[in-house]
């Protein structure tokens, strides 16, 4: 089997998903053209050898409908001859990006390929695609449904976070986020968006509140106080969940993941395609799994996600230098540290998305750029990068180091 | 063609036709299957006849129609009803309802009186809708309440007519409207004066009549927006399917059919819509759940409600003057209903200052009752004045039935009944609302024993629908006769028991509160025993009942029956941990701020925590479908034991009594009805297992091995039909 490779990868930063945020101006499809613009010409690549780009989307409607990934590949002038496909795997969707586009590499279908993802939130808010997991009745009624952050409550009440275990965990995140900005760790991976006169319109996080204190965070309302109990949401809960004697509503907006507009891109292939282009391997990717688990409580797929791609790469969590967690709601995090073992010093060391936020469909990338950049810089060698997921899911992927 | 025998057909010199509903032999109009007949070929005439140029649909009795006849569909789950022949049994009839709005000639409602279920069903199918706008007249869709959705094209229909979110409301709910309500919302077009509506209905028919509904149009729109890319809908939708699982805790098929209906049929053809409509409706016939529903909480309800149980003579007594003795809780609740219900009320006590205490209840009711429009203030003071307190029993003369409501204590009990019989007539009637004490015993103090009977209320008794008539040995058809008179004066449901400890209702709860305190020593999670049983229908969990009634109550019954049954008395878990809340903990209820539950006062209760310490888990919990099984088990199988010690004597007084008595589940049907719906084998098989797990109170009756054994379930189909009286033959 072949294997695949990592050899560059670019972001754009998160601009704030309303419509003061600084890259609501920009349609998702110049967002998603200028980081492949970028992409080709940081590696003079020439497109024409790319036999795929896989992005990820979770609201593929609108603006950023009828096959996006097609769309920007022309719209970036990629060659003609490149194809697109759009795919959702809801949060995990830039992740799962990468995985299929490394899939094709290694099933020996493709040779050089593009994962990435794109979510403009400010633009097609969540939720625009609509959907029968929410909103048919018999399909709701059957799964017990509940939106994420009730079942980010639920996991808070059924594992015993307070709201000041969340809350703490939030301030180290965007604690560690501005250290990681501050000194550049960044910068090599994230590129300036502009406008059509070619004016920045933003070069960093947007979403970011550095200095943030546990008060500033106290202070704050439970987000999901109100749909848990004014429209029956937790009763939903703990019919599935009986064991909780109630949900205790721990998660606001500041200890969930912001909502942002964003999009990134890896390119990925064969050794024999990097030799080809003069591209040297950043990483492996050694293997990657997803897995479904109950939806109601939605968001405690990582730690069955983890586990099954350890199992398959035959390692141990003891074999994993950093892990990379999508900070979708703290809780998550929390409970994924306390089933694996896994020390706080080890995951997110750079902060995640309660710091810079989450544009859906493409953070998986984010963050695997993130950690792989990490790597580097402390000379170690592999990671896990975990996302939780809507409907019960999560997908994991490990890489390698390839030394230089 | 046949003659129609359940409308009258009148054409007029203009081509409009009147079509007046008159279905013989019942006071309400309902959807028998002959009227279905009758208006299938109806709908044939006016199409086909060219010397008929419009119609009106109204009705010959008061109200305009109630809907399906239950007695008819009740049985569709009991008789196995082959899907295919069930499925074309209703289409027929929205298929008829579809024809009448395509016949290309005007229709209109004439909605003289009350519309409901298949009533409603037939006016939305009509082109124009004028009602009656009176008090009293009302315009809805019960069906929901007996387990069952509209089948005539109401979910269909009223979406298209004013959206999805109020019709879902409408149907979800069994919520009624009056006609000015309707005409607000949109499914009624003119209001009338009563008297006025076929008038008005044949001047839309002369000047502006148009023969298309509006779903018709080519350019039709659902009002507010259907299918998932309608946010209105988006939000409809998924918060009301999760409002609707709070409701119904995933225990009832039809809330959640109703709106799967609205749902996948607003975003089809009419035709389709309808149809999807039809197979939602024949999975709801097919669904024990309402059969169940429409069984106990209507058919049999209404019996009862008409004295089923009433002996033939002798006849009918009407109470005008009631005593009552002691104007505690209870006293003055029945004081309340029994005025209301139009009686001359004396209520005595020991000091007069008890007594108006004890009216206090009723001034405190009465003025509630004016500040909501439900009583005139005229009528409120006429109330008022009926009720007469005092101190001395001379005051009894005259009355027809006199209820001693004291202290539970046999002495006192003994006292009042003898002084109250040296007043009161020979003829009257002396009961005891006791909920503890044998009749037979506090019989033993009456002249007249014959006369004496139990009249159990339950608190408190102005909310609480069911009354448990409890026969002593010596009690007589006249005291049973006239009891059960009362019971109906005041408009509650009664039941007929035999004299028993705890009699059936006490004595059946007791076991599930005893059942959730087992568990708690068990080690099983107390949050899970609570939601669990909530879950399952229950309206409170067992610790938080038990609070409720207090720790206390149930430490001193658990003596007194210590006392009476002597050596044959075994302490159970649940009593250590009774003994322990008052004695160890001093917890002793809601009453005194503490027991299985902290109560804070400015936020919602929660279970106290001293529970972990005093009650540690166990380190393996039992799945919830185990605890739900053993709390629903164990109040089933005591039922059982009740109707073999001949202490119920009919399946359907176990299931009101347990339904409306303590509030077992209504989607069981009851205690009985529930082991039906489990299937009896199943049930045996399962209970067999909880023995042997759990311990003897899980042991099966004999009678119950013999009826699994056998298959002969408590109900025939027969026994269903058991009221004679055509009235009650209605609804939905």
């Amino acid at each position: 089997m072949p294997d695949a490779y990592i050899f560059d990868h670019v972001r754009s930063p998160r601009g704030r998903g309303r419509s003061n945020g600084a890259l609501h101006p920009v349609t998702p499809v110049d967002l998603m053209s200028q980081v492949l613009t970028a992409l080709r010409s940081r590696g003079e690549l020439d497109t024409s050898r790319l036999d795929d780009v896989v992005l990820g989307c979770v609201s593929p409607v609108g603006e950023q409908g009828a096959c996006i990934a097609r769309t920007a590949v022309l719209n970036a002038g990629y060659a003609e001859n490149v194809p697109g496909k759009q795919l959702n795997r809801f949060c995990a969707s830039g992740l799962e990006a990468v995985n299929t586009a490394a899939a094709q590499i290694m099933a020996g279908q493709s040779d050089l390929a593009i994962g990435g993802g794109i979510e403009c939130m400010s633009r097609v808010p969540m939720g625009s695609d609509s959907g029968a997991m929410h909103a048919d009745p018999s399909v709701a009624y059957k799964t017990y449904f509940v939106p994420q952050g009730i079942g980010a409550d639920l996991i808070a009440s059924k594992y015993g976070f307070s709201r000041q275990d969340v809350d703490a965990y939030a301030v180290e995140s965007q604690r560690r986020a501005a250290e990681a900005w501050d000194n550049g760790w960044f910068d090599q991976s994230v590129i300036g968006i502009t406008d059509h006169i070619g004016m920045t319109l933003l070069s960093k996080d947007e979403h970011m509140r550095p200095g943030t204190t546990l008060d500033d965070l106290a202070a704050l309302k439970a987000a999901f106080e109100v749909p848990g109990q004014q429209a029956g949401f937790d009763a939903v809960a703990l019919q599935k969940y009986p064991e909780v004697e109630r949900i205790n509503h721990v998660h606001t907006g500041g200890n969930s993941s912001g909502i942002v507009d964003g999009a990134a891109a890896m390119l990925i292939g064969s050794k024999e395609a990097g030799q080809a282009l003069g591209l040297a391997p950043r990483a492996r990717i050694v293997g990657f799994s997803s897995i479904g688990t109950d939806p109601t409580i939605m968001l405690t797929g990582p730690t069955p996600s983890a586990e099954k791609v350890l199992q398959r790469c035959g390692m141990t969590s003891a074999d994993i230098d950093l892990f990379e967690l999508n900070e979708a709601f703290a809780s998550v995090v929390l409970l994924f540290m306390q089933r694996l073992g896994i020390d706080h010093d080890r995951i997110n060391v750079n902060g995640g998305a309660i710091a810079m936020g989450h544009p859906l469909g493409a953070t998986g990338t984010m963050i695997l750029g993130t950690v792989l950049d990490e790597l580097e810089r402390r000379g170690l060698g592999t990671a896990l990068v975990n996302l939780c997921v809507g409907g019960g899911m999560g997908t994991a992927t490990i890489i390698e180091r390839v030394a230089r | 063609m046949t003659a129609m025998t359940t409308m009258d057909w009148q054409r007029d010199d203009d081509g409009i036709v009147t079509l007046s509903i008159d279905v013989p032999g019942r006071s309400m109009n309902v959807m028998t299957e002959r009227f279905l007949e009758d208006l299938a070929n109806a709908v044939t005439r006016i199409t086909d006849d060219d010397r008929i140029k419009g119609a009106i649909i109204t009705s010959g009795k008061d109200a305009f129609m109630a809907g399906a006849d239950l007695h008819g569909l009740v049985n569709s789950y009991a008789r196995n009803t082959d899907v295919q022949a069930l499925y074309g049994q209703c289409r027929a009839v929205q298929q008829t309802l579809r024809r009448l709005e395509t016949c290309g000639k005007p229709v209109a409602a004439a909605i003289n009186g009350t519309a409901l279920g298949g009533g409603l069903e037939v006016c939305l199918a009509c082109h124009y809708r004028v009602a009656v706008n009176a008090p009293g007249i009302v315009l809805g869709f019960p069906e929901v309440q007996v387990g069952l959705m509209p089948g005539g094209g109401g979910t269909q229909r009223l979406p298209r007519l004013i959206g999805i979110e109020a019709a879902l409301k409408m149907i979800t709910q069994g919520t009624n409207v009056s006609a000015s309500e309707a005409l607000d919302s949109g499914f009624v077009d003119e209001l009338a004066e009563p008297g006025g509506a076929v008038d008005a209905a044949r001047r839309w028919l002369l000047d502006n009549a148009s023969a298309q509904q509006p779903w018709d149009r080519k350019d039709y729109k659902i009002p507010g927006g259907a299918g998932l890319m309608s946010p209105a809908a988006v939000q409809t939708f998924t918060v009301g399917t999760a409002l609707l699982q709070q409701t119904t805790n995933h225990n009832y098929p039809a809330p959640i059919a109703i709106m799967a209906a609205v749902y996948e049929g607003t975003v089809l053809p009419i035709d389709t819509a309808l149809d999807i409509e039809t197979k939602y409706f024949v999975s709801l016939l097919q669904d024990p759940v309402s059969r169940n529903m429409m069984r106990t909480l209507f058919i049999n309800k209404n019996a009862a409600d008409k004295l089923v149980r009433r002996p033939p003579e002798p006849p009918v007594r009407t109470v005008s003057k009631l005593g009552l003795l002691g104007a505690g809780m209870m006293g003055a609740g029945i004081a309340w209903v029994s005025a209301r219900a139009g009686m001359d009320v004396i209520l005595i006590d020991t000091s007069s200052d008890k007594a108006e205490a004890g009216k206090d209840y009723s001034r405190k009711l009465a003025k509630k009752a004016v500040g909501r429009g439900r009583l005139a203030e005229e009528e409120a003071k006429e109330l008022l004045a009926r009720i007469k307190t005092g101190t001395n029993f001379a005051l009894l003369d005259g009355c027809d039935l006199v209820i001693e409501a004291v202290f539970e204590d046999r002495d006192i009990k003994a006292d009042v009944t003898r002084r109250a019989e040296s007043e009161i007539p020979t003829s009257a009637i002396f009961a005891s609302n006791t909920s503890t004490l044998p009749i037979t015993g506090l019989a033993r103090a009456s002249q007249r024993p014959e006369q004496f009977i139990g009249i159990h209320f339950f608190s408190p008794v102005d909310k609480m629908p069911l009354v448990e008539i409890i026969v002593g040995e010596e009690t007589s058809d006249v005291a049973i006769a006239g009891a059960l008179d009362y019971v109906r004066q005041i408009r509650k449901t009664p039941i007929v028991v035999n004299d028993s400890r705890g009699f059936y209702t006490s004595r059946v709860f007791s076991v599930y509160t005893r059942e959730g305190m087992t568990m708690l020593a068990e080690g099983i999670n107390p949050a899970l025993i609570e939601n669990v049983a909530r879950h399952a229908g229950m309206p409170v969990g067992p610790l938080a009942v038990t609070d409720e009634v207090s720790l206390e109550l149930s430490y001193h019954v658990g003596r007194q029956t210590r006392k009476d049954l002597g050596d044959a008395w075994k302490e159970t878990p649940a009593d250590e941990v009774v003994r322990r809340f008052v004695e160890e903990f001093d917890r002793r209820g809601k009453r005194f701020g503490k027991g299985f539950y902290e109560y804070p006062g400015d936020r919602p209760k929660y279970l106290w925590p001293g529970l972990r310490e005093h009650f540690p888990l166990a380190r393996e919990q039992p799945q919830p479908d185990e605890v739900r099984t053993r709390l629903l088990y164990c109040q089933a199988l005591e039922s059982v034991r009740c109707m073999d010690e001949n202490v119920v004597t009919h399946p359907a007084d176990a299931d009101i009594g347990s339904v409306f008595g303590w509030g077992f589940p209504p989607w069981t049907g009851g205690t009985i009805s529930y082991i039906e719906t489990v299937g009896l084998e199943t049930f045996v098989a399962e209970a067999d297992r909880l023995a042997t797990a759990y311990g003897e109170r899980f042991a099966v009756p004999v009678s119950l091995r013999s009826r699994a054994a056998s298959g002969a379930g408590w109900y025939t189909t027969d026994d269903v039909d058991s009221t004679p009286d055509a009235a009650s033959r209605s609804t939905a």
